[in-house]
C-alpha cells in the first residue's frame, strides 16, 4: 500500500502547486517531479510487506513490490527523456497528474485480487491515458489518436465487463482466490474466459486486437507511446500471468491452446506489418507488437520458470525500448523528423546516440552479449519446457525475420549515406542519464545473473 | 593456466581501443592485443603438451565451472581439449594477420578494430565453452561485428551482402537453438536439466529425441560452414566484405560451424549422426563438387576463394559424415588448414586489391614482375588449396580421403572417389587464376609502377606460411594434439555403431 500512498501523495503536492497562485518555472517543476519519482522508487525497496487489505480485494508481496518498483524505474527513465519536451509544454503539472494517475491504476491492478477491483483499477489506468495521447495540443494527430483510444478501450472493456458478469454467473465468485474452486471447464465458463482474454489483448496489442496501435502510437507524444508500450504493457502483462497461472489453472490446457494461437499470429503479423513501416514510431509499435507474441510464448510455459522469464524480459524490454524511444524522442523534439529516412547517415553527426540505438535495437533484436539475448532465450526456454517445439521453432525463425528491421535501421545509421543528415542534436543532462541507465541496465542485466535469480527466488 | 584469460584479453584489448583516438594509438593497441592473444594459445598449447605428457588424461583439460543462472542449471563452462586448442591456435594466427593487412585502415578506423577484436572475442569463447548456453552466447555474439563489418567497411553491393550474410547465420543459430532446447529437456540429471556438454555426454539420449533434434543442430550449424545448400551467404559475404573481416568469415568464422557440427550435433547425439550419414555425406559431395565447379566460372579472385572455401569446407563435412576415426581426424585438420590457407589468400588478394584496384583476373597480369613478393605469397596459398604434399591442404585432405576409403561399402567409396576428383578441378581453377593473373605478360602498364609488400604485409603473411608449413612438414604436430580428443568421439560412435 506504502508505494500507492506515495504516488498519491506526489499528485497532491502537484495539485497543490498548480492550484498555487505563483506560475513555477517548468524545468524547476519537472526537476522537482523527477526527484520525487527517484525518492519513490527508492522507497519503493525499503519497508516491503505483504498481505491483503479491503476485505481481501488488495494484495501485496514481495513479488507485487517488484513488479511496481520496475514500473517505477521505467517512469522515472520516461520522464528524465522527456525533459527537453516537456519545458517548453504549457501544461506541465496537468502531465505529471495524468501519468501519476495512469500508474496509480496499475499499481491497484496488480496488487488486485478480485476481477472487479482489477476492472475499477483497469479504467484508472486508462482513461488518463487517453487524455495524455492528446496532449501534442496543436497537432491534429494527436487528438485523432486519443479519440481511437478512448473507443477502441472503452469497447474491450466492455468486453471485459462482460466476461466478467458471466463468470460471475457461471461461479458465484469473483475473487481470484476463490475462482479456482468453481471453474471446471464447461462452455460458459470457456466463453467468458475467451471475453476476458479479448479484454486483455486489446491492452497489450496481441493480434487480432492490435488495430489501434499504431494510429495511437504514431499521433502521440513520444513519451507518451514510450510509456503505452512499455509501461502499460509491462503492467497489464504482469497481471495476465498472475491471473492465468493462479485464479485460472484450472483451464490451463484451453488457455495455453489460445495462447499458442494469439502467440503465433501477434509474432507473424507484427513482424509482417513492421518490416514495410517508416516512420519510427510506428515502426517500434509493430516490433512491439511481435515482441508480445514472444513473451506469450513465456507464458505458455505455465512454470516458474514461465514467469520468472516474462517478468525478467519486462525489466529488459523497459530498458531497451525505452533506449530506443529515448533517442527517437530526442530527435524527433529537437529536429521533428520521425522517419527512417531521415535516419540515414545519422552516424555522421550523432556518434553517441547512434551507438545507443543500435544497442538497443540490438537488444531488441536479441543479439548477445546485450540482455534482450537473455530474455528471449529464457521465454523460449520456458517455452518449450512444455515439450512444444513446434512453437519455439516458430518463434525462433521469427526472431530472424525481426532481426532483418532492426538491422534495416542498424543500416540506416551507419551504412547509408544521406544528403541533409540529422544535425548533431544536443542532449541536456537529464536525457543523457536516462540513456546512461538504460544501456546499463542492458549491458549488466543479462551478463550478471542477479536479476533474474531474484525474480525466480519470488515464485518459489 | 586459466581459460578466461582468453576471453579478457579480448575484452581489455577492445575496451583499450575505445578509450584512445587516432589511428595510430588503435592499431597499435590491437597489435599488442593480438599478438598477446597469439602468446597465449602458445602458452595454452605448451601447458596443454605438458599436462599429456605428464600423464593427464581426462578429457577436458584447465576446466572452469562457474554458477551462472542457477534456476535453470546455466553454468559458464570452459575447458579444452586438443581439437579446441588447434582451432584457438588458429584463431589467433588469423586475428593478428588481419590486424596487421588492416593496419592502414583510415575510415572509422576505431570502430574497425573494435568490432575485429570482439569478433575474436566471441570465436575464443565459443572453442572453449563446455556448458551449450555458454557456447550459444557467444556463437551468436560472433554474428552481428560480421553485419557491421562488411556493411561500412565492405566493396560492391556491401549492404545486401552484410544483411544476407547476418540473417542467413542467424536462422542458423536459430535451429541450433532448436536442438539445444530439445536436448537441455531431455537431460535428466538428478532431476535437473542440464546444458553442460560433459554430463550430457555422459548419458545416452533416447534415439527418437536424438533424431528428432540432430538435424536441427547439425544444419544450424551447418548454414555457418556453408553446407549446401544453406551455401549462399558465402560468397557475398566474402567478396563484399573487407580484407580483414574475409579472413575472419572464412578463416574463423566458418570454423565455428565445423566445430559445432562436431562437438555438439555427433558427439551428443552419435545415434542420430550414424543414422543420418548418408545424407550429410552426399550434401557434402554435393557442396565439394558444386563449389569446385561454381569456381571454375568465377573471374573475381575473391570470388575464386570464396567459391572454393564451399567446396574445401566440403571436406570437412565428408569428414565428419564417414564416422570414422581418421575421417574425423582429417576434419578438424581440414579445418585448421583451411583457415590458414583461406585467410592467406585473401590477405593477399586484399594486398592486390590495395595497389591494383581490381580483383578480376582478366585486368591483371605478370604482377610476378612488379610484386614478387606478394605474388610467390599467392602462389604458395594456390599450391596449398590444390592440395600439394608439403602444405597443410595435402595433409588434411589426404586424411580426409584415407578416413573415407577405411569404409568398405560402394556407396562411402563413389563418395570418396567424387571428392578425389574434385581436387583435379581445383588444380585446374587455380593454375588458371595463378597463370593469368601472376605469371603471364602484363596487361596494365600502369601496374608497372607498384610496390611490393610493406613489413606489415610481409609479418601478416610470413605468420601465415608458417603454420601453413608447419602442418605440411610436421604434421603430427597437430595429429598428436587432436588425437586424444577424436579418440574420446569416436569411442562413443564406434559404441553405438555396434
Amino acid at each position: 500500500m506504502k508505494q500507492e500512498l506515495v504516488i498519491t501523495l506526489i499528485i497532491f503536492i502537484l495539485l497543490i502547486v498548480k492550484l498555487g497562485k505563483e506560475e513555477t518555472k517548468n524545468e524547476t517543476l519537472i526537476n522537482l517531479v523527477n526527484i520525487l519519482l527517484a525518492l519513490n522508487l527508492f522507497s519503493g525497496f525499503l519497508f516491503q510487506q505483504s498481505g491483503t487489505l479491503f476485505g481481501d480485494m488488495f494484495r501485496t508481496s514481495q513479488l507485487f513490490t517488484f513488479e511496481k518498483n520496475l514500473l517505477n524505474l521505467g517512469t522515472l527513465i520516461i520522464s528524465l527523456q522527456s525533459y527537453n519536451w516537456l519545458k517548453r509544454h504549457k501544461h506541465v503539472p496537468e502531465f505529471y497528474i495524468l501519468l501519476l494517475s495512469t500508474l496509480l491504476g496499475m499499481f491497484f491492478m496488480i496488487s488486485s485480487n478480485n476481477l472487479l477491483m482489477f476492472y475499477l483499477a483497469l479504467e484508472l489506468s486508462t482513461i488518463p491515458l487517453a487524455a495524455l495521447a492528446n496532449f501534442d495540443l496543436e497537432k491534429k494527430r494527436s487528438s485523432e489518436a486519443a479519440f481511437k483510444m478512448i473507443i477502441s478501450s472503452a469497447f474491450s472493456s466492455g468486453l471485459l465487463l462482460f466476461g466478467i458478469s458471466m463468470l460471475y454467473g457461471s461461479t458465484g465468485t469473483l475473487s481470484f482466490i476463490e475462482l479456482p474452486a468453481h471453474l471446471n471447464g464447461n462452455p460458459l465458463q470457456i466463453f467468458s474466459f475467451i471475453l476476458l482474454i479479448a479484454g486483455f489483448g486489446f491492452k497489450i496489442s496481441a493480434v487480432p486486437f492490435h488495430l489501434w496501435t499504431a494510429d495511437v502510437y504514431e499521433g502521440a507524444p513520444v513519451a507518451v507511446t514510450s510509456y503505452l508500450s512499455v509501461i502499460s504493457k509491462g503492467a497489464i502483462l504482469f497481471v495476465l500471468v498472475s491471473v492465468l497461472y493462479n485464479a485460472f489453472a484450472p483451464l490451463n490446457e484451453s488457455w495455453y491452446n489460445i495462447l499458442f494461437l494469439i502467440s503465433v499470429l501477434t509474432m507473424i503479423i507484427g513482424n509482417l506489418f513492421a518490416l514495410r513501416q517508416q516512420n519510427m514510431k510506428r515502426f517500434l509499435a509493430f516490433s512491439s507488437i511481435a515482441q508480445v507474441g514472444f513473451i506469450l510464448i513465456g507464458i505458455t510455459g505455465y512454470s516458474a520458470e514461465g514467469s520468472a522469464s516474462v517478468i525478467f524480459f519486462v525489466l529488459i524490454y523497459i530498458f531497451s525500448n525505452l533506449a530506443a524511444f529515448g533517442v527517437i524522442n530526442l530527435v524527433s523534439t529537437v529536429t521533428g523528423r520521425e522517419n527512417l529516412n531521415d535516419y540515414k547517415g545519422f552516424y555522421k553527426n550523432n556518434r553517441d546516440l547512434s551507438w545507443v540505438l543500435a544497442i538497443a535495437l540490438f537488444s531488441l533484436g536479441g543479439i548477445p552479449p546485450t540482455a534482450g539475448f537473455f530474455g528471449k532465450f529464457f521465454l523460449l526456454l520456458a517455452g518449450a519446457g512444455r515439450g512444444n517445439y513446434l512453437l519455439i521453432t516458430i518463434a525462433a525463425l521469427n526472431m530472424v525475420i525481426s532481426l532483418y528491421y532492426y538491422l534495416k535501421v542498424i543500416k540506416a545509421i551507419f551504412m547509408d549515406t544521406n544528403d541533409d543528415p540529422i544535425e548533431p542534436v544536443k542532449t541536456g543532462w537529464s536525457p543523457r542519464l536516462a540513456m546512461i541507465i538504460c544501456i546499463a541496465g542492458i549491458i549488466i542485466t543479462g551478463l550478471a545473473s542477479g536479476a533474474y535469480n531474484y525474480i525466480y527466488s519470488l515464485f518459489s | 593456466m586459466n581459460l578466461s584469460l582468453l576471453i579478457l584479453v579480448p575484452l581489455i584489448t577492445a575496451v583499450a581501443i575505445l578509450l584512445v583516438k587516432g589511428l595510430k594509438q588503435v592499431r597499435t593497441i590491437a597489435l599488442f592485443g593480438s599478438a598477446a592473444q597469439l602468446i597465449l594459445a602458445f602458452a595454452l598449447f605448451f601447458f596443454y603438451r605438458q599436462e599429456r605428457v605428464g600423464g593427464n588424461s581426462s578429457s577436458f583439460l584447465f576446466e572452469n565451472n562457474y554458477t551462472w543462472y542457477e534456476p535453470l542449471n546455466i553454468n559458464y563452462h570452459v575447458g579444452v581439449d586438443g581439437i579446441s586448442i588447434a582451432m584457438i591456435l588458429l584463431t589467433a594466427f588469423v586475428v593478428i594477420a588481419g590486424v596487421l593487412v588492416s593496419w592502414k585502415m583510415e575510415k572509422l578506423s576505431k570502430e574497425f578494430f573494435f568490432l575485429l577484436i570482439f569478433l575474436s572475442l566471441g570465436a575464443y569463447g565459443f572453442f572453449i565453452a563446455l556448458d551449450l548456453f555458454t557456447l550459444f552466447f557467444f556463437l551468436e555474439v560472433a554474428v552481428i561485428p560480421k553485419f557491421l563489418l562488411i556493411g561500412i567497411w565492405g566493396s560492391g553491393k556491401k549492404e545486401y551482402s552484410a544483411m544476407k550474410l547476418a540473417l542467413m547465420l542467424m536462422g542458423g543459430s536459430a535451429l541450433v537453438f532448436v536442438g539445444l532446447a530439445g536436448i537441455y529437456f531431455n537431460t535428466n540429471i538428478n532431476g535437473v536439466h542440464s546444458f553442460d556438454l560433459t554430463q550430457i555426454a555422459g548419458m545416452n539420449i533416447p534415439i527418437e529425441v536424438q533424431k528428432l533434434f540432430f538435424p536441427f543442430a547439425f544444419i544450424g550449424f551447418g548454414v555457418f560452414t556453408a553446407l549446401f545448400p544453406f551455401h549462399t551467404w558465402v560468397p557475398d559475404g566474402h567478396s563484399s566484405a573487407p580484407t580483414a573481416a574475409s579472413m575472419f568469415l572464412a578463416g574463423i568464422s566458418m570454423k565455428l560451424g565445423g566445430y559445432g557440427c562436431l562437438r555438439v550435433a555427433t558427439y551428443l547425439m552419435p545415434d542420430a549422426a550414424h543414422e543420418y550419414s548418408t545424407i550429410i555425406i552426399v550434401l557434402a559431395c554435393i557442396a565439394i563438387l558444386y563449389g569446385a565447379f561454381a569456381t571454375m566460372m568465377q573471374t573475381d579472385l575473391k570470388y575464386i576463394n570464396a567459391y572454393s572455401s564451399v567446396s574445401h569446407c566440403g571436406f570437412v563435412l565428408l569428414g565428419i559424415g564417414m564416422l570414422t576415426k581418421t575421417a574425423i581426424d582429417g576434419a578438424v585438420m581440414q579445418m585448421v588448414s583451411h583457415g590458414l590457407m583461406t585467410a592467406l589468400f585473401f590477405a593477399v588478394i586484399g594486398m592486390i586489391y590495395d595497389r591494383t584496384h581490381t580483383r578480376q583476373v582478366a585486368q591483371l597480369g605478370g604482377l610476378m614482375k612488379m610484386m614478387p613478393f606478394i605474388s610467390t605469397v599467392f602462389v604458395i596459398a594456390g599450391l596449398c588449396s590444390l592440395g600439394l604434399p608439403g602444405f597443410s591442404g595435402f595433409v588434411a585432405e589426404m586424411t580426409v580421403f584415407m578416413g573415407s576409403w577405411q569404409k568398405a561399402d560402394a556407396f562411402y567409396r563413389i563418395a570418396t572417389i567424387i571428392a578425389c576428383a574434385s581436387i583435379v578441378v581445383t588444380a585446374v581453377y587455380i593454375l588458371r587464376a595463378t597463370g593469368k593473373a601472376i605469371m603471364g605478360p602484363v596487361v596494365n602498364n600502369e601496374h608497372l609502377s607498384l610496390g611490393d609488400a610493406g613489413w606489415n604485409e610481409r609479418l601478416a603473411a610470413g605468420l601465415l606460411i608458417i603454420g601453413i608449413v608447419m602442418i605440411g612438414i610436421v604434421p603430427f604436430l597437430l595429429k598428436d594434439l587432436i588425437n586424444p580428443a577424436t579418440q574420446t568421439m569416436i569411442q562413443k560412435i564406434v559404441a553405438v555403431i555396434k
